[in-house]
């Protein structure tokens, strides 16, 4: 017998790679815009929030609503948030800035939007190098958790650096904002429930 | 007689056990091709939501509103030989708010603009305010064809063939007063015909001005046209403002109202954000944007950067008009 659901997460890394077909063949076909440099950071910059906040949300789905299979996808979600950074940020530093460190630099050290968005790239490598099962038992568990619950700080990072990046069109950014906050007070209402059933259990046994 | 086929060897034979499992097989494959075209349309989806494919472009065609109209050479001096940005860059990467707010929007939504009539309302510190028929206002001067630099305060530029008249005629023309201090201009105000106007993303209409002596200055022209045609309504139509030595903000479209006043008028890019757009605008590569640095552009229609100049390379024209102000703290 396969095991159940041996077909999502083949489905979720297949549809994942559609937005970078469709990336391609715009690129190929010349339908970028006049701008292709700043579309193709657009559009990464956007896709990156987008599989962070689908990482970010696997856990909240379990909470809410009892389903196991987002656990199963949370890992190659999150390694898609991962690559599609490096890949931005690669446009950013090979078409944009043509590799002049200098001018790099500046931005980084000198521009908040810029500073921001770099900060929520390296937040993400620590957890990308510690995604395997392997680094999850030599960390153990506990430690595990803790190290990724960077993926939300990751995740205000990228609201802040996309916030600042617009100019008065603010309604988008906010929108990701709203989601990964609600995401986060899920979270938190279950810890707190767990904390109280806990004392609550604590408080039967010593009674 | 019929003859009975030959059985297939057993070896060739599949096995009960794959034989069961071809439906469970099938309905696996089912769920992966369902379940991958749902997430992948999902993301591709909520990535169109962004992203500026560009709209088609149709060459206009049909009678130019400025056919027959007198045309002028233009000063020698002002000319650049670099490269025109192509007429279709030009006309879909556009900044207009009021036609939406990505760079796409405002070509597919220009239709709703209707430039004729257009009436220009003149008033303030002049002779004789009133309202101007554009036509009329046209036939005053002869049109020029100016090849400008456009820099826009994103870090992009373009280089554009404009067809207009100076703005400095047209003041001469309204015999100021002596209390004439600035120019203030205003885009029509209609959310039926510029829909973006129905979001506040920024205070409504849009307003920009300039110092007197920079509205005089030969370089500043009043558009209404690019590339030999009368401007589409993306670009401004049919009438707008162009400063080649300032930020492309300053560049108000679908102007229906001239004011010569006394007091700095209130702009709107500077009203929204004071910290971020100066009411100079100047382009300076030694002033940076407080997100981005102003020292290189992407020119539209090249690859990589290319150093931004200072007065976007109309220093020897302009920079005397601001001898003795701080451009750092004036930017």
């Amino acid at each position: 017998m396969a095991s159940p659901r041996s077909w999502l997460e083949p489905a979720v890394v297949a549809g994942s790679l559609a937005p970078f077909v469709l990336l391609g063949a715009r690129a190929l076909g010349g339908t970028l815009g006049a701008d292709p440099v700043a579309e193709l950071l657009n559009q990464l910059g956007l896709l990156t929030l987008v599989f962070l906040v689908a990482s970010l949300a696997c856990t909240p789905l379990k909470i809410l609503l009892g389903w196991k299979w987002p656990i199963a996808v949370r890992r190659t979600l999150g390694l898609f948030a991962f690559f599609t950074a490096c890949a931005h940020f690669l446009v950013y530093l090979v078409l944009d800035r043509e590799l002049a460190l200098g001018a790099v630099v500046a931005d980084v050290t000198e521009r908040p939007f810029v500073t921001v968005g770099f900060a929520a790239l390296v937040v993400l490598v620590p957890l990308a190098v510690t995604s395997t099962k392997r680094a999850l038992q030599r960390l153990g568990p506990r430690r595990w958790r803790w190290l990724h619950r960077l993926a939300y700080v990751a995740g205000v990072l990228g609201v802040v650096h996309y916030f600042i990046r617009v100019k008065k069109d603010t309604t988008e950014p906010l929108v990701y904002g709203a989601v990964l906050a609600l995401l986060f007070a899920v979270r938190i209402g279950d810890a707190v429930h767990k904390q109280l059933r806990r004392s609550a259990a604590r408080r039967r046994t010593l009674s | 007689m019929k003859l009975r086929p030959k059985e297939p060897p057993s070896s060739e034979l599949t096995s009960e056990k794959l034989y069961l499992r071809r439906r469970e097989w099938l309905k696996q494959a089912g769920l992966l091709v369902g379940a991958s075209a749902v997430w992948g349309g999902s993301l591709v989806a909520l990535m169109s939501r962004g992203a500026a494919t560009p709209p088609d472009v149709e060459l206009p065609v049909g009678p130019d509103p400025l056919a027959g109209r007198a045309r002028a050479e233009p000063p020698a001096d002002f000319d650049t030989d670099e490269p025109r940005t192509p007429f279709e860059k030009v006309t879909t990467h556009n900044n207009y708010y009021e036609l939406g707010l990505r760079k796409t929007d405002p070509a597919r939504n220009a239709g709703s603009l209707r430039v004729r009539p257009w009436t220009l309302e003149v008033g303030g510190e002049l002779a004789h305010p009133r309202r101007l028929d554009l036509d009329e206002v046209l036939g005053w001067f002869a049109l020029e064809e100016r090849v400008y630099r456009m820099r826009c305060v994103e870090a992009w530029s373009m280089v554009i063939p404009w067809l207009g008249f100076p703005l400095g005629a047209l003041v001469k023309r309204l015999e100021p007063t002596s209390r004439a201090r600035y120019v203030e201009l205003t885009t029509l105000m209609d959310p039926e015909q510029l829909p973006g106007q129905r979001d506040d993303v920024l205070p409504w209409p849009y307003v920009e001005a300039l110092r007197i002596d920079e509205a005089m200055h030969p370089l500043t022209l009043l558009a209404v046209g690019l590339y030999g045609r009368a401007l589409p309504g993306q670009n401004g139509a049919p009438l707008r403002l162009v400063v080649p030595w300032k930020y492309g903000f300053k560049g108000v479209k679908s102007i229906v109202r001239l004011r010569l006043v006394e007091e700095r008028p209130r702009t709107t890019w500077n009203e929204a954000a004071p910290d971020e757009y100066g009411f100079f605008a100047n382009v300076n590569p030694a002033v940076d944007h407080p997100r981005w640095s102003q020292a290189s552009e992407r020119r539209i229609g090249e690859s990589g950067r290319r150093p931004t100049l200072p007065f976007n390379g109309y220093a020897e024209h302009v920079a005397s008009l601001y001898a003795d102000l701080d451009l750092r703290r004036h930017f």
